[in-house]
């Protein structure tokens, strides 16, 4: 799904300024990171782009249409193909992994199919391979709270891949998981969104993760972009920039170093801002 | 004498709140009392004391022939009976209702929904309509549907259904709202229609509190088809009246045993369902 934001701004109910301008096209199939410090807008952005928020000003089009001005009916299918994941899942504490993997398909299910697979699992199969492709197949039939954090948002991101969404998008999806497991995460994400042409859009807190797998990185800073690069453009310099630290600790996950020290200058002297696009 | 740091500790700057809000508590109070006669020292007056002792003396012995015990069982059950299909109703009703009136299953929330300006409109009189099902007494429906159909549990049932589902629909749309409900709004957001993020997002969470609620106001209803029944809608209660019409003491007592009987089987299963379901 393509996806057009303009000049976004989002005032939160408390008065506090989210998102302050924030234009973005991002193209069917494309594949970004949003990153930045905490309190940057990134979990703003997403929820916007999710329909789970309004903006309070700005242009949002998901597939060239305003999404706020359809009909309630068109507007509950478009949502249907959206798959967001949440840093916290919201699963409830009691439901099986089976019923929660299966919730993602709702949208597409309509009422009867939805309240009948409750009685029984509609598609148990379908829900194991999900499961499957994060290790956690022999779950199934658990319960949501007989996982850890780091397995529970395993079981949010198996729900949108069952979900198949046209876009998919993540509001730091891999945060309670180590290394391995969140390079893994990422990498089933990247396998949906190269293998259906899915739009990925996610917010990450590990740097390197962003670095490694997307081939655009938003840098995002008090509501506005302040890079729009590929990864071997993004430099040591832009980051510390973003985070605004002097010293050496960038969010990262593994202790890798960050691979592309390319001078500020280069790009700064370009003078356009944002930077890169 | 205190000690030189005892004397030298400040005032808890709390108190003459505390002694205001006191004061104040009593003085509502008075008025209170005044207003309905209670006076405690009559229930100790040699005369009164001696009238009570005669009422609880009638109680002994039990009576426990078997034919009355055949009654009192058949009363039981039909109690139980009562009871349970007055739930039934209750939770029939108060379960629609309470979605129909619950906001945090309302898809105008994150945006248009179908006929979003009509549940609006509606939901301030069906929340009107659960105060005035539960602010008329369970007694009140009862002489009214007594009237309708006559003598017998039928009316009990109905008045408990009513009643009854005013309060359960207030309480289950206070617990919907009192759980999670981001898992509900989850199922919203991915497409999902109204009765899905019930049952996917709202039920999972508050169903332990459900269930013990309603166990809890099933109880109640045993309770509350005794006073029924002195109205003539049924069960034990209606019994009980016969005998105490009658004097008849030892009766009332083996029905008073039977009750806390039934409610003891009350707690039991409460207790049973709030294991299995947590």
């Amino acid at each position: 799904m393509k996806l057009d934001v303009d000049a976004l701004h989002l005032v939160l109910p408390g008065g506090q300024r989210a998102l302050a301008g924030v234009s973005l096209g991002v193209a069917r199939g494309e594949r970004v990171a949003v990153i930045g410090p905490s309190g940057a807008g990134k979990t703003s952005l997403l929820r916007i782009l999710g329909l789970a928020l309004r903006p309070s000003a700005g242009r949002l089009a998901l597939a060239d249409v305003d999404p706020w001005v359809l009909p309630a009916r068109a507007l509950q299918q478009l949502r249907g193909r959206i798959g967001m994941i949440h840093q916290a899942p919201p699963l409830p504490p009691r439901q099986r992994l089976v019923t929660a993997v299966l919730a993602g398909r709702l949208g597409a299910w309509g009422l009867w199919r939805g309240l009948a697979s409750l009685a029984y699992p509609a598609d148990i199969a379908g829900a194991r391979d999900a499961l499957g492709r994060l290790d956690l197949a022999e779950r199934v039939f658990d319960r949501c709270d007989r996982l850890s954090g780091g397995q529970l948002q395993r079981v949010g991101v198996a729900r949108v891949l069952y979900q198949k969404p046209d876009l998919i998008l993540a509001d730091e999806p891999v945060s309670a998981l180590d290394p391995q497991l969140a390079d893994q995460a990422v990498g089933e994400l990247h396998r949906e969104a190269q293998s259906r042409g899915v739009t990925l859009v996610a917010s990450l807190h590990a740097v390197d993760l962003a670095l490694k797998w997307f081939p655009r990185i938003v840098g995002l800073r008090d509501g506005a972009v302040v890079f729009d690069c590929p990864p071997v453009r993004v430099s040591d310099a832009m980051l510390h920039e973003l985070y605004a630290t002097e010293s050496q600790t960038l969010p990262v996950q593994g202790g890798a170093p960050l691979a592309h020290p390319e001078p500020l200058s280069r790009a700064s002297r370009r003078g356009a801002q944002p930077l890169c696009r | 004498m205190p000690l030189a740091g005892a004397a030298a500790a400040p005032r808890d700057p709390a108190l003459p709140a505390r002694v205001a809000l006191t004061l104040v508590v009593l003085l509502l109070l008075w008025p209170a009392l005044e207003l309905t006669e209670f006076d405690p020292g009559k229930l100790f007056e040699p005369g009164n004391l001696q009238m009570m002792g005669r009422f609880l003396g009638t109680f002994f012995p039990l009576a426990l022939g078997a034919d009355f015990l055949g009654l009192v069982l058949r009363s039981a059950l039909e109690t139980l009976a009562l009871a349970t299909a007055g739930m039934a109703l209750a939770v029939a009703l108060a379960a629609p209702l309470s979605l129909a009136v619950s906001e945090s299953l309302s898809v105008s929330r994150i945006g248009p929904a179908p006929l979003a300006g009509l549940r609006r409109l509606l939901r301030a009189p069906l929340r009107l309509l659960l105060v005035v099902m539960r602010s008329i007494p369970e007694i009140v429906w009862a002489l009214l549907f007594v009237r309708a159909v006559g003598l017998g549990p039928a009316a009990g049932i109905l008045a408990i259904g009513i009643n009854y589902a005013g309060m359960l629909g207030k309480v289950y749309f206070e617990i919907y709202e009192a759980g999670d409900t981001r898992p509900a709004r989850a199922v919203l957001e991915a497409g999902g229609g109204r009765l899905h993020a019930f049952f996917y997002g709202i039920l999972p969470v508050s169903l332990p509190e459900l269930v013990s609620y309603t166990v809890y106001r099933w109880e109640c209803a045993i309770r509350a088809s005794v006073v029924m029944g002195f109205v003539g809608a049924g069960g034990l209660g209606q019994q009980m009246e016969l005998s105490m019409r009658m004097l008849a003491g030892g009766e009332v007592a083996t029905m008073l045993v039977a009750f806390f009987l039934l409610v003891m089987l009350a707690d039991a299963i409460s207790a049973l369902l709030r294991k299995v379901l947590t």
